[in-house]
């Protein structure tokens, strides 16, 4: 198969994942940490877990204003963010208590935790991923609410 | 030093969402939506960011500290109790209904206007809401 037969979605998303992983083996390989999202910004916010807090800060830093900065030199890019306000709200709270329970999302156990094979972080994906598409399944398919 | 490599680490991982689409909520809810037009692309994404780290494990079992001095973080210890499922299970199902997770949702601060800045400050919210439980509970036991 050629190159050109791939849907250039999937080898963007190739490339950007390559990207992430690099971004999570530098973190790792130089200053000890794990790359997840939610413990970083969670653990800026209550002072605990690994890392200090500048080095969050600074972290946190180049994963809002990389990528802005992006957008503002080359244009935005395609984005559906809901228009349904509440709604968001909802799913953000649901996001941010559920990913400090878990201790971890799709950065912090998808990535990291199942590429060192821990049975911990594959249970945890297995059930956000199972959860996700069931909640998406009945919230856009029988109640048609997103 | 320290803060370069986290400030570049920070960088990389923005850019790397905002490369494979994931900022976009609509791929995102796109590979949930496996009774609809399903959307493989995450899994592309996931599969490229897996690759790497699984080096970057392999090197560091090797050398037990990190370039920079700091211990390499030992596995954890492999519980599966109801806060890893429930919580994870809670995630999953905010992560459908907006189709953000915490990494996208910050990396699209820049341009994801209203709604992304309300999902983020009601995560922020969800996790100090955690916190206050968290306390109340370790003051209780």
């Amino acid at each position: 198969m050629s190159l050109t037969a791939i849907p250039q979605d999937w080898l963007f998303g190739l490339a950007g994942g390559l990207m992430i992983g690099l971004a999570a083996a530098v973190l790792l390989l130089f200053n000890g940490r794990i790359l997840g999202a939610s413990g970083i910004l969670g653990s800026t916010l209550d002072g605990a877990g690994q890392g200090t807090s500048d080095e969050r800060l600074t972290f946190l830093g180049g994963l809002i204003g990389a990528p802005a900065l992006a957008v503002a030199l080359l244009g935005a890019p395609q984005t559906h963010v809901s228009g349904d306000v509440p709604l968001l709200i909802i799913a953000g709270l649901l996001v941010g208590f559920g990913t400090r329970l878990a201790n971890g999302c799709t950065s912090g156990h998808g990535v990291c935790g199942m590429s060192r094979f821990s049975i911990r972080s594959i249970a945890a994906t297995v059930v956000y991923l199972a959860a996700g598409m069931i909640a998406f399944y009945l919230a856009r398919h029988i109640l048609g609410a997103i | 030093m320290r803060l370069l490599v986290s400030s570049v680490s920070g960088a990389l991982f923005g850019l790397g969402l905002l490369l494979s689409g994931m900022t976009d909520t609509a791929k995102v809810q796109g590979w949930l939506d496996i009774a609809g037009n399903w959307d493989p692309t995450l899994a592309f994404v996931l599969g490229g960011a897996i690759l790497p780290m699984v080096l970057a494990w392999r090197i560091a079992a090797r050398r037990r500290t990190a370039v920079l001095g700091e211990p390499i973080p030992p596995m954890p210890e492999q519980i599966i109790d109801a806060r890893l499922l429930g919580g994870s299970a809670l995630f999953g199902i905010g992560w459908a209904l907006a189709g953000f997770c915490p990494g996208p949702a910050l990396a699209s601060l820049g341009w994801s206007g209203v709604g992304g800045t309300a999902f983020v400050l009601a995560m922020i919210a969800g996790m100090i809401c955690y916190q206050f439980v968290q306390r109340r509970a370790v003051l209780t036991a």
